[in-house]
């Protein structure tokens, strides 16, 4: 026998095995099958030092990564003793924790489920139940923290089992009518049925902070400064809810919860309980969203009904989809970047360097260094000297606006970007609705006339930003998650660290 | 020769006003081949559907190695040791090519989530046996699914081979019956006279009982032992291969009545 294979297989196929050997390996002669079947080797990576980098980082283990990770996050608080940047970092560590239970829901159950928050809130307000003046009950940590983890777990179940033989579109409807169920009994809790349960919009005052080993952590250091204590119990609970996970993922019922997000039907006639899997890992991902909300009401010692509205959910669902829904370093990393980028959209000076620095990435990334990116960038600088030494020849009162405190960017913005000192009602919301309709036309016009069209449109966006956005923290906020997850799905639909999916057959 | 391993008695199936099978009996017995022909729309696959409780019958009553089967939920029924492939192939596409066999072991396995997050050496142990029954699943396939091709995604393999790892994965749930629906279809020549060699394997190697829906006429005489012909849900032929081909019924059925067909 000649070609590629090995008379020492044992196999059944030997007839016609030896048919399509004598035409060599390569003759795709038996289908393209053997052809297909080696893409594996077709695949060329990437050269240089940067795909010898890459190769040498896919050797290094998982807890490695992780170890690194956590040891990383250790450090924020020993580089800055602001209680701010450490109060960040506690937050950003929730966020991760919220989002490895949402990838279990998500990313491996692929149970569309909007009402997720919901398990996040009543895991908060159950910590406040179990440990606060409310009801007078002061249960140790130690004792309400898995007692509230249980709580949610069958809460998740109790939700689950109307909803588990529903699917996609129907699924995401019922969780998210849960959630606002949720609001409104929490909203409406001070008077269910005669008692006061939940505080209503005022919330619940009060909450024990975390006691472990009989010794109470303080929320606050001396001065008002924030515990970094909270962050280091929150950043041990993810590294064993991390660990725990992956255990499980690579487990039976790992592996069925994945052949269930791939398909259910396969699923269950290969004898696996599709609906009791389906129950389990909602309860799994409310489970990890309740134990997370007990660490922010130990923390704040309140709660109160509108942290967990909408605008929570959104960004953990963003968090899950920019870092690759399936893969718990994708979602844990996207919760470190989404978790940044909202603190520093909160500052005017940061979000403005985060602005400009992101034009100028993105026209990088698509036009490379080339001719082309010279023009634009060249183009674009000249266009806004011009029309700002135009505008400021005509009226002064034009060019002045800018509050321009310290920075470099900022001076540059200020003499660049026509910010009036008086800005009329109708220029903000006809400016923006400019953009997004330029933007739209950039979409269909090709070659030069799109770098002609280009260089306005970039002028503009800076002018909505100096002029609208940036004054604008919070709904800013929600248009730049939306922009990213635009540019998400037409680059890198499976998200940063996402597996590779594919849909069609 | 009275050992049925399967036996459909008297089973119906309508889909609202719409009879897809009526009153069909039908036994399968140990170790035998047997081959279920029929024009398209015959109700066949829905057959499949009933055997495996994708749809529950609406009249009559289903037996699989002595007891009813009847009304149980699917994963119940491969428990007992039936096991099927689909017609379009339904593989877990974004998991591994031996994920997808491992996968398929979860009815048999014991391990729960609490022992899988702390690793127990029981679990560990199980999780081996898995791996190990998976992989000689996948050796039956010789080459043709070899080794370095395991890790890959399923999606990364060829039409072809997606049938054998359909194959493969029915058979890691450890069945006594392996239900085949349409394992030539879309094959080439060869491919095809592979499918043949294999499914024959499958009984005497493997010592799985085969029901095997096939279009291809020259499958279904290479390896069944007795064929069933289907036509609008109604049995109207059982036999041999040469019997059933020969049957006037049969060979309306596929060609209707009209002039060319009855000269």
């Amino acid at each position: 026998m000649s070609g590629g294979y090995d008379d020492e297989l044992t196999r059944p196929l030997e007839g016609a095995l030896e048919a399509s050997t004598s035409e060599g390996p390569t003759s795709p002669a038996v289908g393209r099958d053997e052809w297909v079947a080696r893409h594996g080797d077709n695949r060329t990576g990437r050269g240089g030092r940067i795909g010898k980098l890459e190769e040498r980082l896919r050797v290094v283990p998982w807890w490695a990564w992780l170890a690194t990770f956590v040891a990383l996050f250790c450090l924020v608080p020993v580089v800055s003793d602001s209680g701010y940047v450490r109060r960040v970092a506690f937050d950003i560590a929730i966020y991760m924790l919220l989002a490895l239970g949402l990838n279990v829901v998500v990313g491996w159950g692929g149970l569309l489920d909007l009402g997720y928050i919901a398990f996040f809130g009543i895991g908060a307000y159950a910590y406040a139940l179990l440990s606060s003046d409310h009801y007078g009950v002061h249960l140790p940590s130690f004792v309400s923290i898995p007692l509230v983890v249980v709580i949610g777990a069958t809460v998740g179940f109790l939700v689950g089992l109307p909803s588990r033989r529903l699917t996609g579109d129907y699924l995401a409807i019922v969780t998210l009518f849960f959630l606002q169920l949720f609001l409104t009994v929490t909203t409406n809790g001070d008077d269910l049925f005669g008692h006061n349960v939940t505080g209503g919009a005022n919330g619940i005052l009060n909450a024990d902070p975390l006691s472990l080993f009989g010794h109470e952590l303080p929320p606050t250091l001396e001065g008002g400064l924030f515990n970094p204590a909270y962050m280091y119990v929150v950043l041990a609970v993810f590294v064993v809810v991390y660990v725990a996970l992956r255990f499980v993922n690579l487990s039976r019922t790992g592996r069925a919860w994945r052949s269930l997000r791939e398909d259910p039907l396969a699923a269950e006639v290969m004898g696996m309980p599709v609906n009791s899997l389906k129950l389990m890992s909602f309860a799994f991902g409310a489970a990890i969203a309740a134990l997370s909300g007990t660490f922010v009401t130990a923390l704040s010692g309140s709660v109160f009904p509108l942290s967990f509205s909408f605008g929570i959910l959104i960004i953990i669902y963003t968090m899950v989809i920019l870092g690759g829904s399936g893969s718990q370093p994708g979602v844990v990393l996207g919760a470190v970047l989404i978790g940044i980028l909202l603190e520093l959209l909160r500052d005017p000076g940061d979000s403005r360097v985060l602005f400009y620095s992101a034009i100028l990435v993105g026209v990088v990334a698509i036009y490379r260094f080339s001719v082309r990116l010279a023009v634009i960038v060249g183009g674009t600088l000249v266009f806004g000297i011009v029309v700002h030494s135009i505008a400021g020849a005509i009226d002064n009162g034009w060019v002045n606006g800018s509050g321009g405190e310290g920075g470099g960017v900022a001076d540059f913005a200020a003499n660049w970007v026509i910010v009036p000192v008086q800005l009329a009602d109708w220029v903000a919301p006809v400016s923006y609705c400019l953009l997004v309709a330029l933007a739209l036309v950039l979409t269909l016009v090709h070659g030069w006339a799109r770098i002609a069209l280009l260089i306005p449109v970039l002028y503009l966006a800076a002018f909505v930003w100096e002029n609208v956005m940036i004054s604008q923290p919070e709904p800013t906020r929600y248009i730049i998650l939306g922009v990213i997850l635009i540019g998400l799905m037409i680059f890198r639909p499976t998200g940063i660290l996402g597996e590779k999916r594919v849909e069609i057959i | 020769m009275d050992d049925k391993l399967l036996d459909l008695q008297n089973v119906s199936m309508a889909f609202g006003g719409l009879r897809v099978i009526t009153d069909l009996d039908l036994h399968v017995n140990r170790g035998e081949i047997v081959s279920v022909i029929g024009p398209n729309g015959a109700g066949k696959t829905t057959l499949f559907n009933l055997v495996t409780g994708v749809y529950q019958p609406t009249g009559g009553n289903i037996v699989f190695d002595g007891a009813s089967i009847t009304g149980l939920e699917p994963h119940q029924i491969t428990r007992r040791g039936i096991a099927r492939t689909f017609q379009t192939l339904r593989l877990f596409l974004n998991m591994s090519v031996r994920e997808n066999v491992m996968a398929a072991a979860y009815g048999h396995t014991k391990a729960g989530v609490f022992r899988s997050m702390l690793r127990t050496p029981g679990m560990r142990r199980e999780e081996r046996e898995i791996r190990e029954l998976a992989e000689k699943r996948l050796a039956f396939f010789g080459e043709r699914l070899m080794g370095y091709r395991w890790d890959q995604p399923a999606y990364s393999l060829s039409y072809a081979n997606r049938r054998r790892l359909e194959i493969a994965r029915a058979t890691a749930t450890n069945p006594t019956l392996l239900l085949l629906d349409e394992p030539a279809a879309g094959m080439n020549p060869k491919e095809t006279q592979e499918i043949t060699e294999l499914i024959e394997l499958l009984r005497t190697d493997g010592g799985y009982t085969i029901l095997v829906i096939e279009h291809d006429m020259h499958v279904v005489e290479g390896i069944s032992d007795r064929v069933v012909a289907l036509d609008h849900g109604f049995k109207i032929a059982e036999g041999s291969f040469e019997e059933v081909a020969t049957s006037s019924q049969v060979i309306e059925a596929y060609l209707g009545t009209g002039g060319m067909a009855r000269k």
